[in-house]
């Protein structure tokens, strides 16, 4: 329904413009004495949100145990190619000898990266995530291709609620009976 | 005149050049204070000193109030790249500037800023010199300054600052009139008939013992303060620097220091508009209407002329307050507000007061 808004002439004060002059001080005077809003920002850090999307990260077990298997769906699904794994074998004799696979190296360009998430959505290990980090500098471009060992500082280690490799291992332990 | 008291002029004259050009710098630093904490924010609080700043609660005090910060821009403005561009005209490109500034410090050297009474209480005004024609000589030099301003948006060659230019010619001739003659009544009180007292500025201050004259002439005070903010180029009249229409107005090809003077001049009008004004009608260094200062010697002096900083300060803020609250006018209401409504008033307010001041006179 057409809202018909009736506009009344301004009377004679109005058209000297002072009353709304004054009464616009006012407010800003109001301001000046106001609490101010400024986040002072390396001192103080926002409230990220749980879901926020930063940088994206690799993280470890609580085992201490890298996640990834280098299985490469995320460099696949990757819509700016920033990913590149390159995949590589487990020791034999090492503990988690029993994990089928884990990147000799894993390269992120930060240049690239749209912060899209989907590598975190699609890794079937849950060991990409886009944590709280927001701010990267770098003073050449070379410092923006974050390495393997830059990604597993900065993810850390997540709680894991699975243990998938250690049910695995248990499996094959009993005889993987069904 | 001998050596000496040449030198001693040269010294005042550097004395009060180096006051009113730090009054400038830290009103540039209230500017962005003022302006951030009406919008919300806190403003420069980060630029520090090696030494001072570290002193640990006036030293962090300072910083946070941006004490420091003054001293950082003017650094910027020396040492960023000076970028002439090769469509200029260059002798008067580079005279703009200069042309801008010169004006403001030049009206300095006759507003009064306080009072010495000597010991057998004769009253000497603190002023570089005490001229009869005192507010002539302001009005006649301070509208040299659009001269910088039109030659710089002529000498631009480029569009935005030729607008610019062109707006400042047109606003400087409205509102000049509506200034000189907002002024006349004042100057006819002050020279009421049987008393002595010429166009000097000193005798506007003496004459303000009693009531100031912001109270007994409202209407004058009020037109002089609009053509004020007109003639300073301050919003809500920034027309020819109108940086969301023209870029940066008649400054866009400006950089470096030919910009910081432009910068300074800005303020440096400010400053001396709100002295004026508070020469004029605030009563200069009297501390209260109707309250004289009457303290004798240095120690008077020293309160004259900090009672007259006071007042400018304020204006000041004045000035950045309105800046900060009001939108900018549109260029034809500008015209229309110069010629068909403070003209007029201006003109009514002359003849009323020519009347008054003739029925007082022949009622005595």
């Amino acid at each position: 329904m057409a809202l018909l808004v009736q506009r009344k002439p301004l009377s004679w004060l109005e058209k000297t413009y002072l009353p709304q002059i004054l009464g616009g001080m006012r407010i800003t005077l109001k301001h000046l004495f106001a609490p101010k809003v400024t986040l002072q920002y390396p001192e103080e850090r926002p409230v990220l949100p749980e879901n926020y999307r930063g940088v994206p990260t690799l993280v470890k077990d609580p085992n201490g145990r890298e996640k990834c298997v280098s299985c490469q769906l995320c460099e696949f699904v990757c819509p700016p190619k920033a990913i590149r794994i390159w995949p590589g074998e487990i020791p034999e004799n090492a503990e988690t000898a029993h994990v089928e696979k884990a990147p000799d190296d894993f390269e992120i360009d930060m240049l690239r990266c749209i912060y899209c998430g989907l590598c975190q959505e699609v890794c079937p290990e849950e060991a990409i995530f886009l944590q709280d980090i927001f701010s990267v500098t770098g003073y050449s471009r070379d410092e923006f291709k974050f390495r393997k060992n830059k990604l597993y500082e900065l993810g850390g280690t997540l709680p894991d609620k699975h243990y998938k490799w250690d049910k695995k291992k248990e499996a094959a332990f009993r005889g993987n009976e069904h | 005149m001998d050596f000496t008291s040449f030198l001693i002029i040269l010294a005042q004259a550097l004395a009060v050049v180096v006051v009113l050009m730090t009054f400038c710098a830290y009103a540039v630093l209230a500017e962005r204070k003022v302006s951030a904490w009406i919008q919300g924010r806190v403003g420069p609080n980060r630029t520090t000193l090696p030494v001072i700043g570290s002193i640990p609660v006036i030293g962090t005090f300072l910083t946070r109030l941006g004490i420091f910060q003054p001293v950082a821009d003017g650094l910027k403005f020396l040492f960023k790249e000076d970028v002439t561009p090769a469509h200029v005209n260059r002798p008067y490109y580079i005279l703009a500037p200069a042309l801008a500034l010169v004006p403001a410090l030049v009206t300095v050297t006759v507003v009064p800023f306080g009072q010495y009474i000597t010991e057998a209480g004769e009253m000497v005004p603190l002023v570089l010199a005490d001229l009869d024609i005192g507010i002539l000589f302001i009005l006649a030099v301070s509208s040299l300054g659009v001269y910088g301003i039109v030659l710089a948006g002529w000498a631009s060659n480029s569009k935005y600052p030729f607008l610019g230019g062109i707006r400042a010619t047109a606003q400087m001739i409205s509102y000049e009139l509506a200034m000189g003659l907002s002024l006349l009544p004042v100057f006819m009180w002050i020279n009421a008939p049987g008393t002595d007292a010429a166009l000097n500025l000193t005798a506007v201050v003496q004459g303000q013992q009693g009531w100031w004259l912001v109270l007994w002439q409202p209407l004058s005070a009020f037109i002089f303060l609009v053509a004020l903010f007109a003639e300073t180029n301050r919003l809500p009249f920034d027309m020819p620097e109108a940086e969301t229409e023209l870029v940066g107005g008649f400054h866009t090809e400006y950089s470096s220091f030919k910009f910081g003077l432009f910068f300074v001049a800005e303020y440096a009008h400010i400053v001396i508009g709100s002295a004026v004004f508070t020469v004029l009608f605030l009563g200069g260094w009297h501390p209260l209407p109707g309250v004289p200062l009457q303290l004798e010697g240095i120690l008077g002096a020293i309160s004259s002329v900090g009672i007259f900083t006071t007042k400018v300060a304020l204006l000041v803020f004045l000035f950045i307050w309105v800046r900060w609250t009001l939108p900018r006018f549109r260029y034809d209401q500008v015209m229309r507000m110069g010629w068909k409504v403070l003209l007029p008033l201006a003109i009514g307010n002359l003849i009323f007061y020519a009347l008054a001041i003739a029925a007082f006179d022949s009622l005595k």
